[in-house]
This record gives C-alpha cells, sequence and structure tokens, in this order.
C-alpha cells in the first residue's frame, strides 16, 4: 500500500456510535460458569445442530433404515422361515446398528470444530477443560436417542411386537446408548488425529461397518465358518445386540449385560482421557 | 518506553514444528491500554505467537506473562482476563449469530437472561440484529468478522487477542473492523494486533514489532520505524497508466531508482530533498504527463519492511506453519 494521499474509503458506521460504545464499556465479569454448567451448554449446542442440521442426523439413519428394509423383505424369508419371524431377530440388531453408526459423527464434529477453528476459541475460554467434550458427547446422546427411536417406530409400523413391551424396548435402548457414549470416545480421539471430517467419517466406517456386519445382528453365528463363528461370538456388537434382543423380549442373561456395561467402561476409561489429552496438547 | 504496567511482557519464546522453528526467540514488551502491532508476512510466526500467549499452545523455551501471570504455570488465570479473535472467524458456523453469542455467555458465567440481554446488545450494537437469526455459514465475511469480535467482548476483556482482523475483508468491512478496534482501545482494552497489512498496523498500532522467520527483526513507533529507513519517497499517481514507463525514465533521471507501485498509475522514488522533488514534478509536467496527485511523505511501512528484510512483505512464500495449528 502506498501513502498517497488517497482518501480512505469511509466505513458506512458499522452500528450506531452509541450503541458501540455503551456495549464495548467494561461490563463486570461475572463468577466462573461451573463444571456442570459449561457441560450443559455444550451439550445444548449439540441440540441446537441437530435442529438447523438435520440432514447430518439423516445421514446415519437411512443407512440402517434401508438395510431394515431390504433384509427384512429381500433375505428375510430366506434368512429365516418368514419375514415376519426374521424382523423379530433383525429388529433389534438394527437399533444396534443405527445408534453405533451414529458415533461415528461425534469424530466428525469434533474434528470439523478443530479444523474450523472454534476450537481455538473453546480452548481460551477460563472454562473447566473436559467441558467441550463430555458436552458435546452427552448431547450426542439425544442424537442416539433419535437414532434408535427412528428404528424402533419403523420396526412397529412393519409389524414388530417386542414381547418385553415399552419397559423392554426403553431398556434396551438405554443400555445401547450407554454403549455408545462409550464407543463415542473412540471416535472423538479419531477426530483429533486425523485430518479432514471426511476422512475420519471414512476411517469411522471402516471400523464399524465391517464390526457390525461380523457380528450376529444380521444372522445366527451357528451358521458361520467356525473361525467366523469364533469371532462373531466374542464381538461386543454381538453381545450387545444379544442383550438388546433379550431386554425386548423379556429374557435377557445378566452375563450379556455385564459384558456389554464392562466393554463400555473400558472404552470410555481409555479412549475418554486419550481424547481429553489431545484437546489439550494440541498445537 | 515509558514504566507504565505492562499487559504482556515475552522473553526467548521459542516454538518449534518438527524441523521448523516458527517462532524462534521473541521478546515482547506490551503496554497495558495501548495497540501493540505484530507485523509479518505469512508464515512468519506471528499466529504461533499468539497461540502461546493466548495459552492455546506451550512455549518449547522462554517464558511470558500476560497480565502478570506467567502463561504457562497460570494459564487458567490468564485465560480469566483475555479473548482471542481467530484467524479463521471462529463461530460456530452451524449455529445462528444470536446463539453464538449466547453460548459464549452462558460458558463465561453469564446466567441465561443476561447472555440474551447481552447477545441481544452485541447485536444491536455490532450491525448484526436484522441477521441474528441466520445461520452464521450464510453470513457474509465482513458480518462474520464483526460476530467474532463481538464473540470476544461477550464478558469484557483485559487484553484481546487479534490475529489478522481484516484478512480476505473488503474496504468498507474492513474500516468497520477498524473503527471497532478504535472503539475498544478507547474503552481501555489492550490489543495484540497481528497482521500481515502493514497500512492496518500503521493505522491503529502505537508500537510496531516486525517479525520475520520467527524473530522480531525491528520494533518502535510506526514514526520511528519509517525514520529508521531515513530517506522520504515522493509519490507520484499519474493520469495515464500508459504514461508510466516515461513518467520512470523522468524520474530515474532526475532521482533515483524508481518503485513502480501495484497501482498501474503510481511511482514512488526515495527522495529527502523537497526542492528536487518538486523540480522533478515540474519536469513530468514539462514532458506532457499528466499528474492525478503526488505527495513526498516519509517510507511506507512497505518500503521498511524492505530495507529491514531485503525482500517485501508479499514476496515471501506462505509456509505451512500458520496452517499448522
Amino acid at each position: 500500500m502506498s501513502s498517497t494521499p488517497t482518501s480512505r474509503p469511509r466505513a458506512t458506521p458499522a452500528a450506531d456510535e452509541a450503541l458501540l460504545r455503551k456495549a464495548l464499556s467494561a461490563t463486570p465479569r461475572p463468577p466462573r460458569a461451573s463444571p456442570l454448567s459449561a457441560t450443559l451448554t455444550f451439550g445444548w449446542r449439540g441440540m441446537l445442530k441437530v435442529k438447523h442440521v438435520p440432514e447430518q442426523l439423516l445421514d446415519v439413519t437411512i443407512t440402517p433404515v434401508m438395510f431394515l428394509l431390504m433384509f427384512t423383505y429381500l433375505f428375510g424369508g430366506a434368512i429365516a422361515d418368514s419375514t415376519g419371524e426374521y424382523l423379530d431377530y433383525i429388529l433389534p440388531g438394527i437399533l444396534v446398528m443405527s445408534v453405533l453408526f451414529t458415533t461415528v459423527y461425534s469424530g466428525v464434529a469434533l474434528n470439523t470444530d478443530v479444523t474450523k477453528g472454534v476450537v481455538d476459541r473453546f480452548r481460551s475460554l477460563p472454562i473447566w477443560r473436559p467441558a467441550p467434550l463430555l458436552g458435546s458427547v452427552l448431547g450426542d446422546s439425544v442424537r442416539y436417542l433419535i437414532a434408535g427411536t427412528v428404528i424402533i417406530v419403523l420396526g412397529v409400523v412393519l409389524g414388530y411386537r417386542p414381547g418385553a413391551g415399552v419397559g423392554g424396548v426403553l431398556a434396551a435402548l438405554a443400555l445401547v446408548i450407554v454403549f455408545a457414549f462409550a464407543l463415542s470416545w473412540v471416535f472423538t480421539t479419531l477426530g483429533l488425529l486425523m485430518r479432514t471430517p471426511n476422512a475420519v467419517m471414512n476411517a469411522g466406517f471402516m471400523g464399524i461397518f465391517p464390526l457390525t456386519f461380523l457380528s450376529n445382528v444380521f444372522v445366527e453365528p451357528e451358521t458361520l465358518p467356525g473361525a467366523l463363528e469364533a469371532f462373531v461370538n466374542v464381538n461386543p456388537i454381538s453381545i450387545l445386540a444379544t442383550a438388546s434382543r433379550g431386554l425386548m423380549e423379556g429374557n435377557a442373561e445378566a452375563a450379556d449385560i455385564a459384558v456389554v456395561l464392562a466393554t463400555a467402561a473400558v472404552l470410555t476409561a481409555i479412549f475418554a482421557p486419550l481424547t481429553t489429552h489431545l484437546y489439550r496438547n494440541r498445537s | 518506553m515509558t514504566s507504565s504496567t505492562l499487559a504482556i511482557e515475552a522473553t526467548g519464546l521459542v516454538k518449534q514444528f518438527g524441523a521448523t522453528r516458527a517462532v524462534d526467540g521473541v521478546d515482547l514488551s506490551v503496554n497495558s491500554g495501548s495497540v501493540y502491532g505484530v507485523l509479518g508476512p505469512n508464515g512468519a510466526g506471528k499466529s504461533t505467537t499468539i497461540r502461546m500467549l493466548a495459552t492455546l499452545i506451550r512455549p518449547d523455551a522462554g517464558s511470558a506473562r500476560v497480565l502478570g501471570h506467567d502463561i504457562v504455570r497460570d494459564a487458567d488465570a490468564v485465560r480469566s482476563a483475555v479473548s482471542l479473535t481467530g484467524q479463521l472467524a471462529s463461530v460456530d458456523e452451524d449455529l445462528t449469530g444470536r446463539e453464538n453469542l449466547i453460548l459464549l455467555g452462558r460458558l463465561l458465567g453469564l446466567r441465561r437472561a443476561q447472555a440474551k440481554a447481552r447477545a441481544s446488545e452485541l447485536l444491536d450494537a455490532f450491525g448484526l440484529a436484522d441477521a441474528s437469526g441466520r445461520l452464521v455459514k450464510n453470513f457474509s465475511g465482513g458480518m462474520r468478522r464483526r460476530l467474532d469480535i463481538a464473540a470476544s467482548i461477550v464478558v469484557t476483556p483485559e487484553l484481546m487477542f487479534l490475529d489478522e482482523p481484516t484478512t480476505g475483508l473488503d474496504p468498507r468491512s474492513r474500516n468497520q473492523v477498524w473503527d471497532i478496534v478504535r472503539a475498544l482501545v478507547a474503552e481501555g482494552t489492550t490489543i495484540l494486533l497481528c497482521t500481515q497489512y502493514l497500512d492496518e498496523a500503521d493505522q491503529l498500532a502505537d508500537r510496531i514489532a516486525v517479525i520475520d522467520h520467527g524473530k522480531v527483526i525491528a520494533e518502535g513507533t510506526p514514526g520511528q520505524l519509517k525514520s529508521s529507513i531515513g530517506l522520504g519517497t515522493l509519490h507520484v499517481r499519474l493520469l495515464d497508466p500508459d504514461q508510466r514507463a516515461e513518467a520512470e525514465r523522468v524520474l530515474a533521471r532526475e532521482l533515483d531508482a524508481v518503485h513502480l507501485e501495484a497501482d498501474p498509475a503510481a511511482l514512488s522514488v526515495p527522495c529527502g530533498d523537497a526542492d528536487r522533488a518538486a523540480e522533478s514534478v515540474a519536469e513530468l509536467s514539462h514532458a506532457g504527463i499528466g499528474i492525478a496527485a503526488f505527495s513526498l511523505g516519509q517510507p511506507s511501512l512497505d518500503e521498511v519492511f524492505l530495507a529491514l528484510t531485503g525482500h517485501t512483505a508479499e514476496e515471501q512464500a506462505p509456509d505451512q506453519e500458520e496452517q499448522a495449528a
């Protein structure tokens, strides 16, 4: 720029001078937000996003809906004796699939915050350090609830009648959400390690997709070759699906539920601190 | 420098990313209540310096106190008194303008009703009231930047880091941002302004540190920096850009090596003598070259930068450091 005396373009005032002056005059600093309040505020932010960007939720819900329809009507008759019988088997599994697919989004959302720079603003605030992460993951539970509800309602429309009634369905939904909460920490870790939201999405689904198929969500493991059957039987997603079926039918085994909760605890214990560490020490 | 309290006191700050020393021993002393400009090209280490001072990253060596608090040991106290406006508008694109401000207000400890009232007040003051219900991703660049600054003063900070507040803005939006910065300073906020625009630092800053390759290479008031170069400069703007080659020839004969400005009708020549400058301009006239404007002034910061580093601010290729964030 030269210092030639051309008159610099005069700004149309950004706003009323007096309003600006008043808004800028020092306001007393309030006491710090409590950890709970900061966490809930981040949860609120997550919910606003469901409202403003519903297509993100739709993206991850549409695949399980397609699978539910496709498997029930295309393969149901072949796999089970009738489509109705197969629906009874597959619906709790699709519920698991639908909610677990949604967890990938937690990592995508965190990576988006990083790439857009808003994480820098959050990290420069005087707030309880884990609040942005914990709040977001808790807010995502609302997504899980919506994703799960969509599948259950669709199932009921198609003729699914849970043996354990509403209570059983709610218990299964709760179990799946607890597991999803734990699993989402894996994806937030991924979200801080990868460079773009798309990379997180791809890597996330590259992991969760085969794991979901190599489970008992779609077929009984007894029909599989030996080695595969062994893997499917220990896959936590199988155990979660079995436990959910049990809760919805009223014949759940405590051992399955215990394994699911223990797996969730281990995932959280490893990946929640790891996410927090990566978040805190970002450069 | 006066002995008034220092808002920022940094000694020997170093930050290394892999093999690159992004910041290589930066010292800064910033007086309370002033605007301190950190001027340098892309990749010079400005953003990294700000990120260290705002406690986002830890320095590898050196130390700094911000408002009396150590940036490593007392990071939380620093965060309680500063705010950061980033290079990318650091607001949430998927929320509305109003929701962004309420979010920040709540996180800073305002009650729900207070946060809402403060958001309305800021939206009005920054001329964003009409757009307040729109998602930020649909905002224009200027509106975003204003929202970004509004988000930084939801609770008035004692010190504000402004990282390239006008990069990518049109002149009108840029002047709006400048007006806001001036108003903030008038209310007593200390501002650390990083910029690659020399005229921005010249317009706003009380003191400037010129930074290049992670080092402070010059420091002083804009006037001091300019006078350290010594010579004044004759600026000439022609009526007809096609006559520039001829004008260049005339001025080179009368004075010295001519610098062709980015403006196709403008030229500048180092010249300390007003009489000779006047004669040279007369020569242009005699040669039938139409002159739109001319002035004899102190060198621009562009020229200062050239004199200090041997290259102009724009010439340097941006390196990865600014993105490493």
